[in-house]
């Protein structure tokens, strides 16, 4: 086929992506930079330390939620890939499963299991342990719980496809050579893994940064991030020019912190094949 | 092999995860067949009540019935833009390819909401696009990357031979491409299809912004119901969808290997 019919197939697509992606936000995003390109609109936000404070919450929990979630994930994801490969399929399938249910069922859930009559403080009365409920709903704890349980299985995936390549025999001649076992994790095992974990860590941390869910039903309205701070400025406050800000600032911090990351990555891949 | 010493507590460790990763579900299904009018554990008594009252809310048929539309249809759509979009860039050998499926996945990097309210602020209210169209296009853009990388790698482990046989024994690129193409990527098609399906039925910050008296979808009509009543009508409306996620699982357990690593 000719060259240009072929680029020709592309034009739907590339049009769609247009028009529904970068035309509307440039629309909404240029008025906002007002006269002269002074960022007026973006210099109060930052200077306000309410919204401060909002950016800083997001980007710890996102943190947070990334680091327990690799801890949770690399462990399971270490004994998942070394099963047989039917029970491998099958223990895939059961962390695909919470993946592919709806976030709000998701979220639901822990709800039941976190708030004033929730399981835990039941459990936690029942035995004396404690006299009133504990807060434990509506809190940045609550909030990176549902994350994590969010996340993990995104985690696993990423991390079982990568360990599956290992070659087993490299750790036994670590063994063999007089390396204890946590050498051999730290020295031999996760070095070989490095863009793996990385790429799993950049999927949750862009994933928390952008959640919108899970701050919803567990964070109230004490505990906003920047997703839920978008939503509550364009309906409840009806100032559309500081949600667009918002946006903007939300797109700029996930765009950057994904390309860091990924950057680390290119960094640790160069190093490797040299 | 030194992980048998550490496997013992490795396993015990995974199987707290996986607990971790079900209990919750299981909590959620053992309490929508409580009596009480809220969410109590132990659940009290036993009845399908509140299965009932589900087909008496009449946002979460109608919800129902438009997130079924719109999945069905922006999956659909998604396909017929993305399969010759990933064909002809991949055979036209242009420069710059990498550029071109950056482009591709461009939407992957806009955080959902922003895509909401960006399409609702520049095209439903400047534009006046139809409120139905603009959600249309929300979830089109969920499900367009999934088609991307799907059936880019179907495409890339094709042989080209087979594709160049066929037109030599006289047929034509239009033919080829239904009769050798298509059907040779199959699997990648339909695990991109359910993979865009379940994506969109799912979804809930695109659709945040676009919705009105008449267009609203599911999960938000949840998140509402939710926010205004704890009853276990939302547990059992919960188990309904959690129903609804095991066939689509099997389903993409037949067709992908996103759960098949060797």
């Amino acid at each position: 086929m000719k060259k240009r019919t072929l680029l020709l197939c592309t034009v739907p697509t590339v049009f769609s992506i247009l028009f529904i992606i970068f035309y509307p936000l440039f629309s909404i995003i240029l008025p906002t930079l007002s006269h002269n390109y002074e960022f007026r609109g973006y210099i109060d936000f930052i200077n306000n330390g309410y919204d401060i404070n909002i950016i800083l919450r997001t980007l710890l929990i996102s943190f947070i939620t990334t680091l327990i979630t690799l801890m949770l994930g690399f462990p399971i994801s270490l004994w998942i890939a070394r099963r047989k490969t039917s029970i491998k399929k099958l223990l895939m399938l059961l962390v695909l499963f919470p993946m592919l249910t709806n976030a709000v069922v998701r979220n639901f859930s822990w709800i039941i299991i976190l708030g004033k009559n929730g399981l835990i403080n039941k459990l936690l009365m029942d035995f004396h342990v404690i006299d009133h409920p504990l807060n434990l709903l509506y809190t940045n704890f609550s909030i990176i719980i549902g994350l994590i349980y969010l996340f993990l299985p995104i985690m696993i995936i990423s991390l079982v496809g990568i360990i599956g390549e290992l070659n087993f025999e490299i750790e036994d001649a670590a063994y063999i050579l007089g390396a204890n076992r946590f050498k051999t994790l730290f020295k031999v095992i996760i070095p070989q893994l490095s863009t793996g974990i990385l790429t799993g860590c950049v999927l949750v941390f862009a994933g928390s940064m952008t959640a919108y869910t899970t701050p919803e039903i567990l964070g109230g309205n004490q505990h906003l991030v920047l997703s839920t701070l978008i939503y509550q400025q364009a309906t409840t406050l009806g100032n559309w020019n500081n949600a667009t800000i918002i946006s903007a600032i939300l797109i700029f911090l996930s765009i950057v912190s994904t390309t860091l990351m990924k950057l680390i990555m290119n960094q640790i891949d160069r190093r490797k094949t040299a | 092999m030194i992980h048998k010493k550490s496997s013992k507590l490795l396993t015990i460790f995974s199987f707290i995860i996986f607990i971790f990763l079900f209990f919750p579900l299981f909590l959620i299904v053992i309490t929508s067949f409580g009596k009480n009018s809220s969410i109590q554990i132990p659940p009290v008594g036993f009845s399908f009540k509140w299965y009932v009252n589900i087909f008496h809310q009449p946002m979460f048929i109608a919800g129902f019935r438009m997130s079924l539309i719109i999945a069905l249809l922006s999956s659909v759509l998604a396909l017929v833009i993305g399969i010759p979009a990933v064909y002809g860039l991949i055979r036209s050998k242009v420069h710059h390819y990498s550029w071109f499926q950056s482009f591709f996945l461009s939407p992957t990097l806009i955080p959902e909401i922003v895509i909401g309210f960006s399409i609702y602020q520049a095209l439903v209210i400047k534009l006046h696009i139809p409120m139905f169209f603009g959600l249309l296009c929300g979830h089109l853009m969920l499900g367009l990357p999934y088609v991307i990388r799907l059936v880019t790698s179907g495409i890339l482990l094709l042989d080209q031979n087979i594709e160049e046989a066929a037109q030599i024994y006289g047929c034509s690129k239009l033919e080829s491409f239904m009769k050798i193409i298509l059907p040779n990527i199959s699997i990648n098609i339909i695990g991109a299809f359910m993979m865009c399906f379940i994506n969109s039925f799912n979804n809930i910050p695109i659709s945040l912004f676009l919705n009105n008296s008449e267009i609203h979808m599911l999960p938000t009509a949840i998140l509402n119901y939710l926010q205004n009543n704890y009853d276990p009508t939302v547990s059992a409306i919960s188990v309904i969808l959690m129903i609804f996620t095991t066939i689509v699982t099997f389903i993409i357990d037949r067709f992908t290997n996103i759960a098949n690593t060797k």
